[in-house]
């Protein structure tokens, strides 16, 4: 058994080739500091420069209003301190939801100790916010809005826009983490008024460790990471410049091929979830039905707990993720499926299965394949499907 | 992450299963917190001479399931009962420290079926 089959894009993904090829020479020919006058710093700035306007042509926003960060969780540490420190004198209330990224949570719990107030918002079972919560949150001390567009577990996409209208409305700033959503849905920053909105390289096809924040111009935002001059005084540290042509080019990649891409997944994605739904018994799909990544699929299948199923897949050559307790390192199962209203015990045996650019049929015809039999294998192990087989 | 003797138990568990008119049954954990663990005994003599075992939970907590029943089959109920999670923990050549409850809870459900069959027998 050495085949071997990664359905964790949402984790991390692989570099495509062209990225790959654009980066290899910035390590060894193009290896000049951007800050230096000579020619080496000036061949090396060129191509930063080209890599934020790709960023900037992406988001449509301006190359200006494009800094480049170690990552999506530097990206959302950056906004979520900044604006509140840089806003103080305005407010110190925030507006985020139960379902973000730890990257957001950790950030406001650490501002909560600091004297800030944040309001999580609930979702319903879909995991979508209400727009009606979201206004009634809202107070004359209200300096932020941050919200996710698209769920890094469940999928589930956030009405993006009228979460924009709103904020603008109400003269609140509005950040949104599209780590998961980039490549995978059309974004306008001005026309969906988004004022900061956080990317990582690593979840298109690009290279790990390497980000940007879009920060419309005007904003005020306190610096995260001080010391020397580069992203225009912004953002310290000598640029990652391999790294960073390589978010630029993936960037490009994405969004020029969205729609090919979603149409790609889309047939993989209903053609995994109507076969898993149709061969297990007991089995919830988590998420929106609709409005979700396209390469998502997220179920609860009952009775079981979510680490013996992985390292079940694992032995099969299936790569997948859950959200059970095991595998978050805690005692608790994730966040995520807890605020979408799931009881503990189903959300122990959740599996996150996120396709890519390399599936094709035949993997998704080999997890409806191997994944009923484990499953089942499972169960026939489990004291809490006796019961339901004993007629309860 | 995982010894490959965690990873043997758990991929091929011994003693999987019920017991029909078991002499004892211990069931402890919850769903709550992912991991159940059911054992089955039959007793002839206070000698077990069989085990079984279900289990609701992680790698971890199969294999120390797994290997729990190893450990007391064929044993006095005196001696089961001083199988402790250190002993287990041992036999699977180590668990993963955020695992380690999943080896008491092995000792707990070997504890509770054999105070089961003491109640039921009469021998408390
Ligand atoms: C929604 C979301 N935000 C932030 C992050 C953190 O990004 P990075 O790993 O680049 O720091 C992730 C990555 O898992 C994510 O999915």
């Amino acid at each position: 058994m050495n085949k071997r089959i990664y359905l964790d894009h949402s984790a991390t993904t692989k570099v495509k080739p062209e990225v790959l090829e654009e980066m290899l020479p910035v390590y060894t020919e193009y290896y000049g500091n951007p800050s230096s006058i000579y020619s080496f710093g000036r061949e090396a700035k060129k191509l930063v420069d080209q890599a934020r306007m790709r960023v900037a042509k992406a988001l449509g926003a301006l190359p200006e209003e494009i800094f480049f960060t170690a990552g999506g969780s530097e990206s959302d540490n950056w906004v979520l301190k900044g604006v509140s420190y840089a806003n103080k004198n305005r407010g110190n209330h925030i507006i985020t939801t139960s379902i973000e990224h730890h990257a957001v949570l950790h950030t406001c719990e650490q501002l909560e100790k600091e004297g800030f107030e944040v309001t999580y918002l609930p979702v319903d079972n879909y995991g979508m916010i209400r727009i009606e919560d979201l206004k009634a949150a809202i107070t004359d001390k209200t300096i932020l809005i941050s919200i996710m567009y698209a769920n890094n577990e469940i999928g589930t996409i956030q009405p993006i826009e009228e979460i924009g209208k709103i904020a603008k409305e109400r003269n609140i700033y509005f950040h949104t983490d599209a780590v998961q959503a980039i490549g995978n849905v059309k974004i306008d920053v001005k026309a969906q008024n988004i004022d900061m909105l956080s990317l990582s390289a690593h979840k298109f096809y690009g290279p790990k460790g390497v980000g940007a924040l879009y920060i419309r111009k005007g904003t005020k935002i306190a610096n995260l990471i001080t010391g020397g001059g580069q992203e225009r005084g912004r953002r310290a540290g000598t640029e990652n410049v391999p790294g960073i042509v390589g978010l630029g080019k993936a960037i490009e990649l994405a969004t020029e091929n969205i729609d090919s891409y979603n149409e790609k997944l889309l047939k993989l994605r209903t053609k995994l979830i109507n076969g898993v739904m149709e061969k297990i018994p007991y089995t919830r799909l988590n998420g929106h039905p609709e409005k979700r990544l396209p390469g998502n699929a997220n179920f609860c299948f009952e009775y079981i707990e979510g680490e013996s199923l992985l390292l079940n897949l694992d032995m099969k050559g299936i790569a997948a993720s859950s959200g059970s307790a095991c595998t978050s390192g805690s005692l608790d199962p994730s966040h995520v499926l807890l605020a979408i209203g799931l009881p503990h015990e189903i959300a122990h045996g959740s599996l996150r299965l996120t396709l890519g650019d390399e599936n094709t049929e035949e993997d998704v015809d080999y997890v409806l394949e191997v994944l009923p039999e484990i499953v089942q294998r499972l169960r026939d192990m489990s004291p809490l499907y006796e019961k339901v087989k004993g007629g309860k | 992450m995982y010894s490959e003797k965690v990873m043997d138990h758990f991929t091929s568990p011994r003693n999987v299963g019920e017991i029909e008119n078991a002499d004892g049954i211990g069931e402890v954990g919850n769903a709550k917190c992912g991991d159940i663990m059911k054992i089955y005994l039959k007793i002839e003599n206070d000698i077990i001479k069989d085990v079984k075992f279900k289990t609701f939970g992680c790698g971890a907590a199969v294999a120390t399931s797994s290997i729990a029943t190893e450990m007391i089959k064929g044993k006095t109920i005196e001696e089961a009962l001083k199988l402790t999670n250190k002993a287990v923990v041992e036999a699977l050549d180590g668990l993963p420290p955020q695992k380690i409850h999943c080896s008491v809870l092995a000792e707990e459900a070997v504890k509770a079926a054999i105070e089961d069959y003491k109640k039921k027998h009469n021998k408390q």
